[in-house]
């Protein structure tokens, strides 16, 4: 590695968690350590969790907060390196010949012997496989950032498992290899984000070079802390009846948890419906942004009354939110 | 390497999370970057660098809070332990002219700080391999040899000298001596508890499992059934782990011509490299038919744990239990905890005579669409029909319409056809019968089911 960019914001874990912040993303300690050591022993993260408690997000906060270049590679079922790596530019390198068909024909005819007519094409060759003719996909592209990028490697579980093979040498070395032009080496190696939602079990080899990150959901501290950055217009007494009853919804039996995401929009949802407090009626009129399965809209009509209830009987829904 | 972190790996591969030894570097390099200061810090950095999973973590979170804590020795109330400095001015005068002796009271009176008796109990611990304890039995045994190994010999030697002197002196100190005896080994039990606690349990319960696996399922005992649990989960995972990728297989011969014109696209299509066309392998799909009447009443509870946790790795799962009528016991699995749906499925569906001839109708009649030609059907039973209609007819359509039929008998082979078991007369319709007897029967058995798959 030529050399590090040492952010002022990667200094030591409150560091992060301050730039964090800044740029809207409530980190944990879990989190904030997470990336500090990411940085500082230069290995990728790998982050696991349900969907929608802020996975992609933090890649994308962290290249905000840092002012690094944010490079996203989303997996999928066929991903290979011709997409994730690099691709040469055939079109240009057929129009090319064509256009400098003329050209090499006159080079080569001035030769006047087999062998030297060789020679010269054989230059050309590298003319056409090289950098002009390359095509850099988004591992690539991460290496070569003169000033620092995150690499966000979305739903890598989605990926199979030869392409985790692929990531090996990347990850671990920093350096991809064109046959064609050689190794190149990462300028200032990136901050490498991995996201997974569990899908299928990731294979060992990857694991064991990856630091591991479990996001869950977050306890109710920490979900009003998310809610009042996301959503600052919130009134602090619906914020409360809103958290109390989300977290209480958690914990019943269905299929998919509400996670933070869908906090935040049905916080958004009930102030543009200009609500002050939780109502039964008001809650079974949005549930739908809450729950995104019929089955658990069904199974929880009967118990909407019992949980609202419950929520605005909360003692600390109405306090503030004091110094955390 | 800080030596601890080398303990610390070592309890954790013993608490069952599988930590490398390039993990164990990247942790001392954490270590070296983190520090020891903040507690938390530390214990989130090692969490990402060594636990490399939800169920990993949890196992850290624990392993850490008891390995990076001091043994806290239980007070004595009625002794005066020397603790506050008023009475380590007292106790220091006592001292009895041993250089050796004297060494140890002043450790064990704290003369030198709680830090230094930890450091010479640990180094003590160390030496006497207090990490290799394996059964709670051996404590004692681990604190007799901290306690030499601490050289507590020439104290208990003038101990019992004073003890049986009846001057005033020689009682109060013989009384200090005894005191800081008593100090000493409470100490150092505590650390052997602490220790068995990490090193010990955790290597008895796996042994302890391994034994339960092996256990024919009829002599299963209630702890046995606590045990499986965690056996039975492990071994879900793993056939998960093993079945449910679904996975290409190249076809060659076929070309994939898109592909290939694609890939030699830069050799003026000149094909060059050749992309070869790609079957797809199903994922393993899975009907289980479980009997629950009461003539496997033993082997009932293990038979439905085992299929709760299938329900939680495989994903293409259908599961009926039957003892007269059948049901699809599916919705209880998946969603209750063990415990409420095996007391609601034998409830709902268990009790009953066992009919097989019924089951099978009733699988015709109501569920008939979930069986097509890639279909397993796993059979979990022992074919004792109580004299009713076995119904091979239906049976024999059912095998012409799934993938593989098989049956897993709790009965050994020779009790086969005897008295009212069906066996002998389904056994030639089956794919394949096999003797099921123990946890490791079971997962061998399904394993070869979901072979066929792959």
């Amino acid at each position: 590695m030529k050399h590090a960019v040492n952010p002022p914001g990667l200094a030591s874990i409150d560091a992060i968690t301050a730039a964090l912040a800044e740029v809207g993303y409530i980190s944990t300690r879990q989190i904030s350590t997470a990336l500090y050591l990411a940085h500082h022993l230069r290995k990728p993260v790998l982050i696991e969790g349900p969907a929608g408690v802020g996975k992609t997000d933090l890649a994308v906060s962290v290249a905000k907060a840092l002012g690094f270049a944010l490079l996203r590679l989303q997996c999928y079922e066929g991903l290979d390196d011709s997409k994730a790596l690099y691709e040469w530019k055939y079109g240009k390198q057929l129009l090319y010949t064509q256009i400098l068909k003329e050209k090499i024909g006159h080079l080569v005819d001035a030769s006047d012997s087999l062998q030297g007519a060789f020679g010269k094409l054989a230059g050309f060759q590298d003319l056409f496989f090289s950098r002009d003719f390359l095509e850099p996909r988004p591992l690539l592209q991460a290496m070569e950032q003169p000033g620092g990028s995150v690499l966000l490697i979305d739903e890598v579980d989605k990926s199979e498992e030869s392409f985790e093979a692929l990531l090996l040498e990347v990850l671990a070395d920093y350096q991809v290899t064109i046959p064609e032009i050689g190794t190149i080496r990462a300028q200032v190696p990136p901050l490498v984000v991995l996201t997974s939602n569990n899908t299928r079990e990731l294979g060992d080899a990857l694991k064991r070079r990856c630091l591991h990150l479990h996001i869950g959901f977050p306890n109710a501290g920490l979900e009003r802390r998310v809610l009042r950055a996301r959503v600052p217009d919130i009134a602090e007494l619906l914020l409360g009846q809103l958290v109390s009853f989300v977290q209480s919804l958690r914990e019943e039996n269905i299929r998919k948890a509400p996670s933070i995401a869908e906090s935040v929009d049905w916080a958004r949802t009930l102030l543009l419906l200009h609500a002050q407090v939780l109502d039964e009626s008001l809650v079974r009129d949005t549930l739908n942004v809450l729950l995104k399965r019929e089955s658990d809209i069904q199974e929880m009509q009967g118990r909407l009354a019992a949980l609202t209830q419950a929520a605005l009987a909360e003692p600390n829904a109405a306090q503030p939110i004091g110094a955390y | 390497m800080d030596a601890s972190l080398a303990g610390f790996v070592r309890a954790l591969r013993v608490a069952g999370a599988q930590a490398s030894t390039a993990e164990a570097i990247d942790a001392a390099r954490a270590m070296a970057l983190v520090g020891f200061g903040d507690r938390d810090s530390l214990k989130a950095s090692l969490g990402v660098v060594l636990a490399k999973s939800v169920e990993e973590k949890i196992i850290h979170d624990r392993v850490f809070d008891l390995y990076y804590s001091l043994p806290e020795a239980p007070d004595d109330p009625d002794e005066d332990r020397p603790q506050d400095s008023a009475s380590q001015d007292e106790t220091a005068s006592e001292r009895t002219g041993d250089a050796e002796v004297d060494a140890l009271l002043d450790l064990a009176e704290g003369q030198q700080g709680r830090d230094a008796l930890d450091a010479a109990l640990r180094r003590a611990a160390g030496q006497a391999g207090v990490d290799d304890i394996r059964f709670s039995s051996q404590t004692s045994f681990f604190v007799r040899k901290i306690l030499a190994g601490m050289g507590i010999a020439p104290l208990e030697a003038r101990l019992l000298e004073r003890l049986g002197q009846a001057s005033a002196e020689a009682q109060a100190e013989a009384k200090t001596l005894g005191a800081a005896r008593d100090l000493l080994q409470r100490q150092a039990r505590a650390l052997v508890e602490q220790r068995f606690e990490l090193f010990g349990r955790p290597a008895t319960e796996n042994f302890m499992t391994e034994v339960a696996v092996r256990r024919p399922l009829g002599r299963m005992g209630p702890p046995d059934i606590d045990r499986m649990k965690v056996a039975v989960a492990r071994m879900a995972k793993r056939l998960a782990a093993k079945h449910s990728q679904r996975r290409r297989i190249r076809l060659h011969g076929q070309l994939d011509f898109r592909r290939t014109l694609r890939a030699n696209a830069g050799l003026d299509g000149v094909p060059v490299n050749l992309s070869f066309k790609h079957k797809r392998r199903d994922k393993p799909r899975l009907v289980v038919i479980c009997d629950v009447s009461s003539s496997v009443a033993a082997h009932v509870r293990f038979l439905l744990l085992f299929l709760y946790a299938l329900h939680g790795t495989v994903t293409d799962l259908r599961s009926f239990g039957f003892s007269h009528r059948l049901q699809d016991v599916a919705a209880p699995l998946e969603t209750m905890p063990f415990d409420d749906a095996m007391e609601l499925i034998l409830r709902e569906v268990g009790g009953g005579a066992t009919d097989y001839g019924r089951a099978w109708v009733d699988l015709r009649d109501q569920h008939w669409d979930c069986i097509d030609r890639r279909t397993t059907v796993l059979v979990l039973g022992d074919g004792r029909s109580n004299q009713t209609d076995p119904r091979l007819d239906i049976f024999a359509e059912l095998t012409e319409r799934a993938k593989r039929v098989v049956w897993l008998c709790n009965e050994p082979p020779v009790r086969w056809g005897s008295g009212d078991s069906c066996m002998l007369q389904y056994r030639p319709l089956c794919t394949h019968v096999t003797h099921c007897a123990s946890a490791a029967d079971l997962e061998r058995a399904i394993d070869e089911a979901l072979q066929a798959y792959s």
